[in-house]
This record gives structure tokens, C-alpha cells and sequence, in this order.
């Protein structure tokens, strides 16, 4: 590892947390436009073109809110739980390849940050970390309604990552691989994990629904039955950094599902019509394949906003039941699916 | 200051400095499960204990090992224990605590714990140890001693979690239909 390793990796790290920080309030803007278009309203409308700058104006408001620490408080943790879902959801990315390689100087820069042979279990360790920071906001904060939202919050999380988890598992064993690097090559060998794998790809996209704590699954917040659930009593940047913490966890889910089902970065027939009749290659075919990544991701993450603005909440017992009775047992199978499509030898 | 001076000069790897650093925090963690009062303190002191032993792992070269600690040990196992205190509402333990008879006998036999458990570790020589294999702590590595080298172990403990799991469930079905 010589400087310029260094360096590329350093500005990586820097580009990265800059576009995941700084889409938050493009996606912020999205979704409250979006869900006026949904609901027939205009949405904001009086900040810039379009309302564009409004997620400024949020962002300027946030900071200057004065920051309210209750008297009622456990201080410790009340202040560590935002650092907590905010830094772990920030993580989980490092392991997302985001396009092939740059050719820089001579020399490639891979377009990862943390190519490591366990790379699908940081990300699971990395965004399994991210619940503490939930369930210390609904303890710390001593009050009811948080303490329900952090107790759902929980439940919640333990039960849907054990569907996510085998959803994965059932890639891992089609691909043979835990490296997202490699699975992202194999599909641009082959065909998209999503057309063996469909199933999969439904129950991974639902839990990733779940983990993030969006509707229809956002009952540790419910704001009908809870106030506002574990983020009840924070107010100014601390409550911003939950917010900012559920958007990049978006983002990273978007990544996840696009990365283990959609061919990551690929582009669609890249291998007969991007490098063999254009004859691609280099620095422009890896833009291309960012921007085909930003593309699918752009895709998932509006999704989650219009599932969000057409779906009513699932009741707790419903959540429940979807998860324990009908998602696990669908994920087994499928585990067993995806073993005989190895069996018979379908992945090339 | 002298351990700041012999990463610089190299005298001191960086590797060691990593190990103490986590070795204290567990161990310092540690004692917070053990002693605190309150038991959602006492179970965050767990997650560190367990992410500073992820970290050890790490500087051994096991990167699935430590993947596997965070997920299942700091992540699934404290996630429910955390869970289990909110639902029960623990609360702090009223000051008192047990008297100088059962502190004073669990102090003999911790003492007497650690004199049978360190005695071998204090005769046992480590072998001069090399750089590890290239593929040393892989996911393929570890799999494949898994369902070879250890393949009758790796059976027997699946069997008792298996037994464990199902008696949770006969357990928890008996007071339903109560």
C-alpha cells in the first residue's frame, strides 16, 4: 500500500459520505413532492425553482433550533444514540461497489471502498449496529412512547433479519461468494440473480422495508399512536441525524438489493452491446456503469417513497405474523431453491 | 509519550498499540456488566466487550470470525437481551446488594477459577509463530475445516442448539395451552 493507494482511498471515502450525506435532502425534497403529486397538493412550492432549495431552509432551521436536553434524561446515551444509527448507517455502505474501476495515472482505482472477503457480513454487522442507536433513543429518553417505539423497534428488527438474512444467504449460495465485487461480476457474466432468484429478491426488498423503519412498517415511529415514537423527546440536529440516519439506510438497502439482484453497476446487456458492438471500455464505460448504479438505486429509493404515500401502517400483531409465519418459512424454501439451482448447475 | 515516540520510530507496531487499546476497553467493559446497577448500562458494556473482542479477531487476521461476533454476539444475542429488559422494565438494583458472606465465598471460588484455568497458560509455551497463510481466516478456509477437520464437533453442537430450540418452544407452547 504506497501513497497513492492512500490517497485514492481517502477520496473515495471523502466522495462517498459527501454524496450519502447530500442526497438526504435531495430525497428529502423528493419525498415531500412526492407525496403531494400522490395525494394531489402541490407540496412546497415557495423556496426556489420547483421548491428546490426547501431542504436548505430545513437544514438551516435544524441548526439554529435550540438543542433541548430534557432534565428527565439518561444523558449518556440519550446523547451517543443519534452517533450510533447515524455512524453505523454511514458504515454499512463501505462494502457497496458502485462501478468497475477508474483508470487513474496509469493505474486502477476499484470503485469500492472495502473489498474484503466478508463483505456482505459487514454490511449485515455494520446496519445490525444501527438498532442500538434506536433502542438507547427509546430508553434514554424515559418516557413512554419512546419506550415503546425503541421496545417495537427491537422486536421488529430481530424478526425481519432473520428473513433478510436467509434472503441473502440464498444469493450467497447461487453465487458462491460473499465478496459484492464478485457477485456484481458474475451477473455481468451471466444473467440478473433477480430472474433465478425472484422470490429472494421480493423478501429481501420487504425486509429492507422493515429495517428501515418505513411505512408500512414504521411502527417503532407510528405518529398516530406514538407522538413520534423513540425520536419523541430530541429536537434540533440530534432528531436531524435520526432523520439523516433512515435516509442513508435507504440509500444503503436501495444499494444492497441493486448490488445482490439487479447487477449492481451493470449495464443492461453490457456484455453484447456496451463492450462488444460500441466496443466500451476504461473510464467511460465506468461512468456509464455509476451512472447505470445510480439509475437502480434512484429507482428503489422512490419506491420507498411511494410505498410509503400509498400503503396504510400493518397493526403490530400483522407485522408480526408477516414476518415469523409467512416471510421465514418463503426464505427457507427458497434457501432450498437456490441449492438445487446449484446442484443442477445453473450459475455458469 | 514514550508510546507515541515508539510508533514513530517503529519501535512499537502499530498492531500492539491496537491490541492493548482494546484489551483494556474490554476488559474495562467487562467489569461494567458485572458491576453496574442498572441493566441497560450493564448490557452496552456487553456490545463493547464483544465489539473490542471483534476487534482482536481482526488484528489475528479472523475477519469472518469477527464478522460473525458482531452480527450474532453484539448484534442478535444484546438486541434480545436488551429487548427482554425493556419488556420486563428492569430496574436499577436498590443499593445493598448480597452480604459479606456469599461476596467473600464468590471471591474464593473466582480465585480458585482463575488459579485451575491459568496455571496450564502459564506453563504453556507458544510456538514461534510465522506470518499466517494468505488464506488463513477466509470464509472458505473456515468452512472447509468446518465440514472436514470438524466435522463431528460442528454435528454435535448443532444437535444441542437444535435440542435447546425445541425445548424453548415445547416450554413456550405448554404455557399456552394452559
Amino acid at each position: 500500500m504506497d501513497l497513492f493507494d492512500v490517497v485514492a482511498t481517502i477520496v473515495k471515502v471523502a466522495l462517498v459520505v459527501g454524496i450519502l450525506i447530500s442526497t438526504v435532502p435531495v430525497l428529502t425534497w423528493v419525498e415531500r413532492r412526492g407525496s403531494a403529486f400522490i395525494q394531489l397538493r402541490l407540496g412546497p412550492n415557495r423556496v426556489g425553482p420547483l421548491g428546490l432549495l426547501q431542504p436548505l431552509a430545513d437544514g438551516i432551521k435544524f441548526l439554529f433550533k435550540e438543542d433541548v436536553i430534557p432534565p428527565h434524561v439518561y444523558k449518556l446515551f440519550y446523547v451517543a444514540a443519534p452517533a450510533v444509527s447515524f455512524i453505523a448507517a454511514v458504515l454499512a455502505f463501505a462494502v457497496i461497489p458502485f462501478g468497475s474501476a477508474f483508470v487513474v495515472d496509469g493505474r486502477t482505482v476499484p470503485l469500492v471502498i472495502l473489498d474484503v472477503d466478508v463483505g456482505v457480513l459487514f454490511l449485515l454487522a455494520a446496519s445490525g449496529m444501527g438498532v442500538f442507536g434506536i433502542i438507547l433513543a427509546g430508553w434514554s429518553s424515559n418516557n413512554k412512547y419512546s419506550m415503546l417505539g425503541g421496545l417495537r423497534s427491537s422486536a421488529q428488527m430481530i424478526s425481519y433479519e432473520l428473513s433478510l438474512g436467509l434472503a441473502i444467504v440464498s444469493v450467497l449460495i447461487y453465487a458462491g461468494t460473499l465478496r459484492p465485487v464478485e457477485i456484481v461480476q458474475q451477473q455481468i457474466g451471466g444473467t440478473w440473480n433477480v430472474f433465478p432468484l425472484f422470490i429472494g429478491f421480493l423478501i429481501l426488498l420487504v425486509s429492507a422495508f422493515a429495517e428501515t423503519n418505513r411505512l408500512p412498517f414504521d411502527l417503532p415511529e407510528a405518529e398516530t399512536e406514538l407522538v413520534a415514537g423513540y425520536h419523541t423527546e430530541y429536537s434540533s440536529m440530534k432528531f436531524s441525524m435520526f432523520f439523516m440516519a433512515e435516509y442513508i439506510n435507504m440509500i444503503t438497502g436501495s444499494a444492497l438489493v441493486t448490488t445482490l439482484f439487479l447487477g449492481g453497476y451493470a449495464l443492461p446487456f453490457q456484455r453484447l452491446v456496451f463492450e462488444g458492438w460500441l466496443g466500451l471500455e476504461g473510464n467511460l464505460l465506468a461512468v456509464l456503469e455509476l451512472l447505470s448504479f445510480t439509475a437502480k438505486v434512484g429507482f428503489f429509493l422512490w419506491l420507498f417513497v411511494w410505498v410509503r404515500w400509498t400503503l396504510p401502517r400493518f397493526r403490530f400483531d400483522q407485522l408480526m405474523r408477516l414476518g415469523w409465519k409467512v416471510l421465514i418459512p418463503l426464505a427457507l424454501v427458497h434457501v432450498v431453491w437456490a441449492s438445487l439451482l446449484v446442484m443442477w448447475g445453473v450459475p455458469a | 509519550m514514550s508510546l507515541v515516540a515508539g510508533v514513530v520510530l517503529g519501535a512499537i507496531s502499530i498492531q500492539w498499540v491496537a491490541f492493548l487499546v482494546l484489551a483494556v476497553v474490554a476488559i474495562a467493559a467487562a467489569l461494567v456488566v458485572v458491576l453496574h446497577r442498572s441493566p441497560v448500562v450493564g448490557a452496552m458494556g456487553l456490545v463493547t466487550n464483544f465489539l473490542c473482542i471483534a476487534g482482536i479477531y481482526v488484528l489475528l487476521n479472523a475477519y469472518f470470525f469477527a464478522a460473525l461476533q458482531v452480527i450474532i454476539y453484539a448484534g442478535a444475542v444484546v438486541v434480545l437481551i436488551t429487548f427482554v429488559i425493556m419488556l420486563l422494565n428492569l430496574q436499577p438494583e436498590a443499593k445493598g446488594g448480597p452480604g459479606v458472606v456469599p461476596v467473600a465465598l464468590a471471591a474464593l471460588l473466582g480465585l480458585a477459577l482463575i488459579a485451575v484455568v491459568g496455571r496450564p497458560l502459564l506453563e504453556y509455551a507458544a510456538p514461534e509463530a510465522g506470518p499466517p497463510a494468505p488464506d488463513f481466516g477466509t470464509v472458505a478456509q473456515v468452512g472447509e475445516a468446518l465440514f472436514t477437520v470438524y466435522f463431528y464437533p460442528f454435528l454435535a453442537v448443532s444437535l444441542a442448539l437444535l435440542s435447546a430450540m425445541v425445548g424453548a418452544v415445547l416450554l413456550a407452547k405448554r404455557r399456552l395451552e394452559d
